[in-house]
């Protein structure tokens, strides 16, 4: 059997980033947050296939507007981030299911691995890399900010900046891994390994290091197996993270 | 200000949100190592006033704290998950790395270090969120309503370690409550809110001549 080595490279360097990222967003219950924006990038995906551009520049564009919008609306009423995101969402999912070419718009829902090029995976092994410094490096506020807000701010911490940093990394993330699973899949890559952690474990970098190991682990059996039967990757991957999360009730932490 | 005694100074003071008036007219001041209680009905505007103390609302008037004001902060009570993965080790070392210094001064057992922040109990976690504020090393504490969800028992354990660590560490205290006998018995000032200041003075006198603490004390 003849394995092409850019899907894994690209698939297990973004599994392990969404995974490690994800964990951050489920821990501020932000998950669904991740499965919207990936739709949000929908219309820029769509633009890519129209102009014949890279479909993560496309993807990554459409989504920091979307974020960008939703952090201003966030700064200026009280509405809930989540219904925020859902009206992007729904929106965005409208404009570009308008514009995205016909023959398209499977891979652009379901993602196409198999056909990543040289340039996508030196983008997602210096994105993905990048992504988990930046965050190690908000790790402190964003975790003080996450328990309690008053606490961050009181010890002269700006939470809105550390929540603008965080929506850009989870922004990137999304643009990488829908190349890999598609803007109706994403959601999968941050959510479920998370969860699945989150059943393991008590310590939060235990929690962070499995959720990217799960992450990780999942897209390589994803890639492999989606490669051996001749099936889409987008949904393998997604199935074998499922499984991962039914087999972590069996270790669940006392 | 006087310098040499005063740390806080508070003038004019009023807080508004969305146009409405939360709290108004509050004048007091305190002096370094008095203990002052903030009492007063649910929605009076005493979290408010802690928010504005720490400079994390917008208020028209004067907060003047002296400059060598440290802020020790506890919160009320923190919304936490069950299955929350942040161990009490994490959390503390989220302010610093020298959190061992400070477990044995709040009565920390060092097995529930790697316990998760959601599981261990109220009075545990008051114990933490002390720990925490005493590691900036501050010279003032404020702390909002210490006891909120605690047992009776609990609480006086509580009270007797502010009051051991007012006097060993020299502290300047602020407290929200609602327990007029640990009022009474721990605190040199009493200021009263109703959406206003209502009073201010010091204990002793307090509780014989402003009515309205009166009431509050029956109820």
């Amino acid at each position: 059997m003849n394995i092409d080595l850019l899907p894994i490279i690209t698939g297990i360097f973004v599994g392990a980033a969404a995974g490690y990222i994800g964990s951050f967003m489920v821990l501020r219950r932000m998950a669904l947050v991740g499965d919207a924006l990936s739709h949000v990038a929908l219309p820029g995906v769509a633009l890519a296939f129209v102009y014949s551009f890279n479909p993560f520049i496309g993807a990554f564009v459409a989504l920091f507007i979307g974020i960008l919008i939703i952090w201003l609306i966030e700064s200026k009423t009280t509405l809930p981030t989540e219904s925020l995101v859902g009206l992007m969402f729904t929106f965005a999912l409208a404009v570009g299911l308008l514009i995205t070419p016909e023959e398209e718009i499977f891979h652009a829902l379901i993602g196409d691995i198999a056909n990543v090029t040289l340039v996508d995976t030196a983008i997602t092994v210096v994105l993905s890399i990048l992504v988990v410094v930046v965050m190690q490096m908000i790790y402190r506020k964003f975790v003080l900010s996450t328990v309690s807000s008053d606490l961050a701010r009181s010890s002269g911490m700006s939470v809105s900046g550390v929540n603008f940093v965080f929506l850009l990394l989870v922004a990137i993330i999304v643009a990488l891994g829908i190349k890999v699973v598609g803007t109706l899949l994403m959601g999968a890559l941050v959510i479920i390994p998370a969860i699945a952690a989150r059943n393991m474990t008590t310590s939060l970098s235990g929690y962070a290091r499995l959720s990217s190991l799960i992450g990780f682990a999942s897209m390589l059996a994803g890639i492999l197996i989606a490669e051996w039967f001749a099936l889409p990757a987008g949904p393998i991957v997604v199935l074998a993270s499922s499984a991962v999360f039914g087999l972590s009730f069996l270790f669940r932490k006392s | 200000m006087d310098t040499e005694k005063s740390i806080l100074e508070v003038s004019d003071l009023k807080v508004e949100l969305e146009n409405r008036v939360i709290l108004e007219n509050v004048n007091f001041s305190l002096n370094k190592g008095e203990v002052m209680a903030i009492v007063g009905p649910n929605g009076a505007g005493k979290s408010t006033l802690f928010r504005a103390l720490l400079g994390l609302i917008p208020y028209s008037g004067t907060i003047k704290w002296s400059n060598e004001m440290r802020i020790g902060y506890v919160p009320q009570k923190m919304a936490l998950e069950r299955d929350l993965p942040l161990t009490v080790r994490e959390f503390l070392k989220l302010k610093s790395e020298n959190y061992k210094s400070v477990l044995k001064e709040v009565g920390i057992h060092e097995h529930i270090l790697d316990h998760s922040l959601g599981v261990i109990s109220g009075g545990e976690l008051q114990r933490v969120l002390i720990a925490w504020a005493l590691l900036g090393n501050p010279n003032v504490l404020l702390f909002d309503e210490p006891t909120a969800g605690i047992d009776v028992s609990g609480e006086e354990t509580i009270y007797h370690l502010l009051q051991k660590l007012h006097d060993s560490h020299e502290l300047t205290v602020l407290i929200i409550s609602h327990d007029m006998n640990v009022v009474t018995q721990y605190t040199n000032n009493i200021l009263c809110l109703d959406k206003q200041m209502i009073c201010f003075g010091e204990t002793s006198e307090m509780l014989h001549t402003q009515k309205y603490f009166q009431h509050l004390h029956e109820h």
